[in-house]
């Protein structure tokens, strides 16, 4: 009897030699980061989301827009040049699930925080071509007229803690204070989100 | 890491490569060994009348793997593979970041860093500067304030001779480095709404545009009294404030009469982000000198 004989006559042995030849890499590169320390402290003056920006990201992911922009400067000269300082896992501790993205059609989206105006997100996202006129970006109009209700928010916050996030009883208690009155347009909670991402790290370009 | 998961790391990736040369080598010989029909080199195995031969892999693509295997033991000396073992080479994807942003920041300080000290107007009269402040402003202005600078809705024209905080180098430097926050608060409620209908006849007025004068006049007093704390009582403006010269028509939010009044009615907020902890001073000088050119250009046209 030849040995691969024996693999190739066995399909069970074989589905599990395949499985033990196709695991080494993640055995290797992947499982160890989970119990790296230093990956999993958060940076200094990193909080659980508000509820604002929770349910503005939670548009981020409705709209898809991960799916064009990434959330991670890598640690490349011409990268952080043009985004600043490359992303590092403590700044994402809190992220279930992580919005790094993988392909760039937009640019990158990691430390966009505080390089705009409010005014000029809200313009753009309206319609992209009004202030860049050679956007491909679709517009989002109806982000001004949908309002968010907050109903779900503390569930969201719950389901975060389960997770590891450290929400207090008392944020999740007064989640929905911020949407009473139907005052918070789904384009408020969007630019909220924007507005703070990546602006615990900053560097000078 | 701690010493578990690298020895883990270093026993996987080592017993790793060992199956694989122990796969590569294993069926390297051919396996068929009919004792009864020496010439039969077939593995028995029959299919819709297809015989398969055991033959090896051919000489070419074993040593492509042997291959693969050398690079693979001379990466893992050179480079950080084994767990904590750094490699000879010591290489971090930081430490090359760094080293090639060292080499950079070399080339910055001759083509950058010679303008870091030097008065904007000696730099705006540099043609190679102009230039490098062109590109950092394509960088980092012009999805505002447009390619070309001329601005948009709500992104103040940065080619005309009107400012809000002031064009002189130093108010330029200024609103580079700390940003501007410009607020008008809504006069709706203060003024009534007659009082926004009739103010934004005034306002009409006061550049010349088409208006109902009956109107105008009744808003040339509210403007007297409410408006012209900040934007003057000849409504030229005030720069200490931000406050714009309604006078001039040029509009930062539109000039129809609905434009004007929802201005009125809601004021307006508007902020420049600081460039401060954005981008390096020679960069911001270079960009200070472009944004003084742009709006000089006119004024040398004129």
């Amino acid at each position: 009897m030849k040995n691969h004989d024996i693999v190739e006559k066995n399909i069970g042995l074989m589905i599990v030699l395949i499985c033990v030849a196709i695991s080494f890499g993640a055995l290797v590169e992947i499982v160890p980061q989970f119990f790296i320390k230093a990956n999993k402290e958060p940076i200094e003056g990193l909080k659980p989301w508000p509820a604002v920006v929770l349910e503005g990201r939670d548009i981020y992911i409705r709209e898809g827009c991960h799916v064009c922009h990434t959330q991670m400067v890598r640690p490349l000269r011409a990268e952080v040049e043009r985004y600043g300082h490359y992303s590092m896992s403590q700044e994402h501790v809190y992220e279930h699930p992580f919005l790094w993205g993988s392909k760039r059609t937009g640019p990158d989206l990691a430390r966009v925080g505080g390089r705009y105006s409010d005014e000029w997100h809200r313009a753009h996202l309206y319609n992209p071509r009004n202030v860049v006129p050679e956007s491909n970006m679709p517009a989002f109009p109806w982000l001004f007229d949908n309002v968010v209700t907050g109903e779900h928010t503390a569930n969201k916050m719950r389901a975060l803690r389960l997770a590891g996030v450290p929400y207090t009883d008392e944020d999740i208690a007064t989640a929905s204070e911020p949407f009473v009155g139907g005052n918070v347009k789904e384009i408020d909670a969007l630019v909220a989100y924007l507005q703070q991402l990546g602006v615990l790290v900053q560097q000078k370009r | 890491m701690t010493t578990f998961w690298s020895l883990w790391v270093i026993v996987l990736t080592l017993a790793n490569l060992a199956l694989v040369c122990w796969v590569l080598f294993a069926n390297r010989k051919v396996a068929v060994d009919d004792q009864s029909e020496p010439g039969n080199q077939t593995t028995g195995h029959v299919y819709d009348g297809i015989e398969e031969y055991d033959n090896p892999l051919p000489r070419w693509w074993f040593l492509l793997f042997v291959g693969s295997l050398i690079f693979s033991a001379i990466y893992l000396v050179i480079y950080p593979g084994m767990g904590n073992f750094k490699g000879v080479s010591g290489w971090t994807s930081v430490g090359e970041l760094e080293n090639d942003q060292q080499k950079a920041m070399e080339k910055f300080d001759e083509t950058f860093g010679k303008f870091a000290e030097m008065p904007v107007e000696e730099i705006a009269q540099s043609p190679q500067a102009l230039k490098m402040g062109a590109r950092i402003f394509a960088n980092n202005c012009a999805v505002c304030h447009g390619a070309d600078g001329g601005g948009n809705y709500g992104f103040p024209n940065l080619t005309d001779s009107a400012w809000l905080y002031g064009g002189s180098p130093e108010k330029i430097l200024e609103t580079l480095y700390k940003g501007r926050q410009g607020l008008m608060p809504p006069q709706g409620p203060i003024i009534g709404e007659e009082g926004v209908r009739n103010t934004a006849e005034y306002v009409l007025a006061l550049n010349g545009l088409e208006h109902n004068a009956e109107m105008a006049a009744e808003g040339k007093k509210v403007f007297g009294q409410v408006c012209m704390a900040c934007h003057g009582m000849d409504a030229k403006g005030n720069q200490a404030l931000g406050a714009p010269n309604l006078t001039d028509n040029i509009w930062l939010y539109g000039s129809s009469r609905e434009q004007i009044q929802h201005t009125i009615r809601g004021g307006r907020s508007n902020m420049m982000p600081a460039q401060d902890d954005k981008l390096r001073d020679d960069k911001i000088r270079l960009v200070a000198a472009y944004v003084y050119s742009l709006s000089r250009q006119e004024e040398v046209e004129q």
